[in-house]
């Protein structure tokens, strides 16, 4: 059970998860699905129930689980008056990670030299988000734990978003993406999550075993 | 869902029992302080003042401590007792430490001829603290999640009380330009009956003191048992919205990710 | 803990180099509660040089409280402050980093301010030692406490008024010490500056250990 404030946004969810799949949740607004995320990035804490990710007690080792997370929340979570390669930098060098990896990932999602100086509150929405999704690949999680993703972007961008959860995926990250704007995404392991009232209320695969 | 019984009055034996003996002590201190006990060679009748004066100024330091406690053990424990605790202790230290200024202030007008004295180390120290009880009482009073405002209060509450040294040391640390009544409880200067008048201040405060928390406390505590029983039906309502797709309601909140 | 610290500052600072929020708004400010000052006692040069480290201390807090604040909206204004706790940096790092940063733009401040004091009301520093450590031990008092009101202040939706109360009052003793110390310094004062240091020293040490140790249970809940 996990409280936002005096609210209980999740009230019981029961989940088992295998590395390397993709989970797409849906449901509708305020069902919960944000609060799932941000339960697994150990944002949140517990007020009851149990849960591991990746190994970490979820009640006790929250800490120590965020290195291995990557959210991607509805705010970017980058600093507007520094300049994107600045941004980039700066938290390449927070996650570990050296010039090259930033560099590859600009590249990957069209953040060109130009594109690089600019302020981050000049930047349009879409351009934001891919910011924002470049320091995902940037700091090499784990788990991706996507939130929205597809919001503010063009079909351009929607490609690359797809076209990196493919990748990931293949080389064994597992990703939870919560939209309800998709159906599917077209990943072999896929699977599909119904939360409604703060509760998985459907799931299209089968956990036996965890 | 089981209620319990729940106490409508704050009072109890215990508190009863301190009420009389405040009833029957207070006027006792009165008479001992203004009629029986000597008055000083230099400060006349002024000194009356410090029958209730030291007392209160001991007690608002107690009282601000059991804030700092309080606190500590809340951030430890996380329990709401301890909170209780010192959210109580600390309404209790305001209403101390105002006394202590307005008796303060009241006892220097003769010897010092003002109402106040910036040059008074002790006297200004102790505002200090008046000011940062206020301000966590401040920060107690707006609207947020119990747990947050509890969490943030302790701190403020610690910060208070680790000022309390340096309240207290003030006097010596500082140099002698204080017009303060240097501590004339150690020196042996005091006659008896003044002494024991003294001392019959510090049980009268002390009474009152524990009188007053006894029952803010428990004002707190019911406040505090209110908010967790709205939850339970809050926490109902949310899993309805969910109980429409499928009959099974699921209480067992387990994820695992591997 | 103190490359991630650093990390932190250099961040901070940067983004008042790019922001210049500081050097635009702030400072101006800074200057002007002084020379209201000046207007509002009304006074002949000698008044001016008595309350003259009184005046630079109380307008040092006031516009620490903008400082403050500005120093949390950075990291509020996209929930930057999210993908910090998320980075592994630590939060006692990231408190240490704010402190720090939050710490060399109010020295920049005071040194600002100084000078115009010094100018405006002719005043002369007979014990320039005294001035500057108890400048930089005060100051460490002000952006250890200041980065932790900060947070505790923060996300409440009363920021703006709640910060001021819980913040001046436990920076008072530490003004009254600075302002000996400064009286002191500037031969105005009949006080032993020096010895005031060692109050200012504690209050510096001990708020410092408890934002250290707390800041960390505080930003998990914003």
């Amino acid at each position: 059970m996990v409280f936002l404030g005096q609210f209980p946004a999740l009230t019981g969810a029961t989940m088992n998860i295998r590395q390397g799949e993709v989970v797409l949740i849906k449901g509708p607004n305020g069902a919960g699905k944000s609060t799932l995320l941000r339960l697994c990035a150990g944002l949140l804490p517990m007020r009851s129930g149990i849960g591991t990710v990746l190994d970490f007690d979820l009640r006790t080792q929250r800490m120590e689980l965020r290195a291995h997370i990557g959210l991607l929340g509805h705010r970017t979570g980058l600093y507007p008056d520094l300049t994107v390669s600045e941004n980039l930098k700066f938290w390449a060098s927070a996650y570990g990670a050296n010039d090259i990896e930033v560099d590859k990932a600009m590249a990957f999602f069209g953040l060109n030299d130009r594109l690089g100086s600019v302020q981050v509150q000049n930047l349009s929405e879409g351009q934001r988000r891919r910011t924002s999704f470049a320091l995902l690949l940037i700091k090499r999680p784990s788990i991706w734990l996507l939130d929205e993703p597809y919001a503010g972007l063009d079909s351009n961008g929607r490609e690359l978003v797809n076209s990196s959860i493919l990748q990931a995926s293949e080389l064994g990250t597992t990703v939870l993406i919560a939209s309800h704007e998709i159906d599917k995404i077209g990943s072999t392991q896929e699977r599909t999550l119904f939360v409604k009232g703060g509760r998985i209320v459907s799931d299209s695969g089968q956990d036996s075993e965890g | 869902m089981q209620r319990t019984e729940k106490q409508e009055f704050t009072t109890s034996r215990g508190t009863r029992f301190m009420g009389i003996s405040l009833l029957l002590g207070i006027p006792t201190l009165l008479i001992f302080s203004f009629l029986l006990s000597p008055a000083d060679d230099n400060m006349n009748d002024a000194v009356r003042l410090i029958y209730v004066h030291v007392p209160l100024a001991i007690f608002a330091y107690v009282a601000i401590i059991t804030t700092g406690i309080g606190s500590v053990f809340y951030l430890w424990k996380k329990s709401r007792w301890w909170d209780t605790v010192a959210h109580a202790s600390a309404e209790i230290g305001l209403m101390f430490c105002g006394l202590v200024l307005v008796t303060g202030s009241i006892w220097g007008r003769p010897t010092w001829n003002t109402w106040w004295e910036w040059g008074d180390v002790r006297l200004v120290t102790t505002l200090v603290l008046f000011l940062m009880i206020l301000g966590y009482l401040a920060l107690r009073q707006v609207p947020a999640n119990p747990d947050l405002r509890a969490k943030r209060s302790s701190v403020v509450g610690i910060i208070a009380a680790v000022n309390i040294p340096i309240v207290n040391r003030s006097v010596e640390w500082w140099e002698n330009n204080t017009l303060h009544q240097k501590s004339s409880l150690t020196d042996g200067k005091l006659e008896n009956l003044t002494l024991f008048t003294l001392f019959l201040g510090f049980i009268i405060v002390g009474i009152s003191f524990l009188w007053l928390m006894t029952h803010r406390f428990r004002v707190g505590w019911l406040v505090t048992e209110i908010e967790t029983d709205g939850i339970e039906g809050v926490i109902e309502e949310r899993i309805n919205e969910g109980i429409s797709v499928d009959g099974n309601s699921n209480y067992q909140p387990k994820d695992e990710v591997q | 803990m103190f490359r991630d610290a650093w990390l932190v500052t250099k961040k901070d600072l940067l983004i008042e180099l790019r922001s210049r929020i500081l050097i635009n708004q702030i400072a101006p400010y800074t200057l002007l509660i002084l020379v209201l000052f000046g207007f509002a006692l009304d006074a002949d040069t000698e008044t001016l040089r008595d309350t003259g480290p009184g005046l630079f201390w109380v307008s040092t807090l006031l516009v620490a409280i903008l400082a403050i604040q500005r120093s949390v909206d950075v990291e509020t204004s996209d929930s930057a402050i999210d993908r910090l706790m998320l980075s592994g940096i630590s939060p006692t790092s990231i408190y240490v980093g704010k402190t720090i940063g939050l710490y060399l733009q109010l020295i920049v401040l005071e040194a600002l301010l100084f000078t115009v004091m010094v100018v405006l009301f002719d005043m002369s520093v007979v014990d320039y030692p005294l001035v500057i450590v108890s400048a930089v031990v005060t100051t460490l008092a002000i952006s250890s406490s200041g980065t932790l009101y900060g947070v505790i202040a923060s996300g409440l939706g009363v920021r703006e008024t709640l910060l001021p109360v819980l913040f001046l009052p436990v920076l008072a003793p530490a003004v009254i010490g600075a302002t000996r110390a400064f009286g002191d310094a500037f031969g105005r004062v009949n006080a032993d500056g020096w010895a005031w240091l060692g109050l200012l020293s504690v209050i510096a040490i001990v708020y410092t250990l408890v934002g250290m140790l707390t800041y960390g249970n505080i930003i998990e809940d914003t």
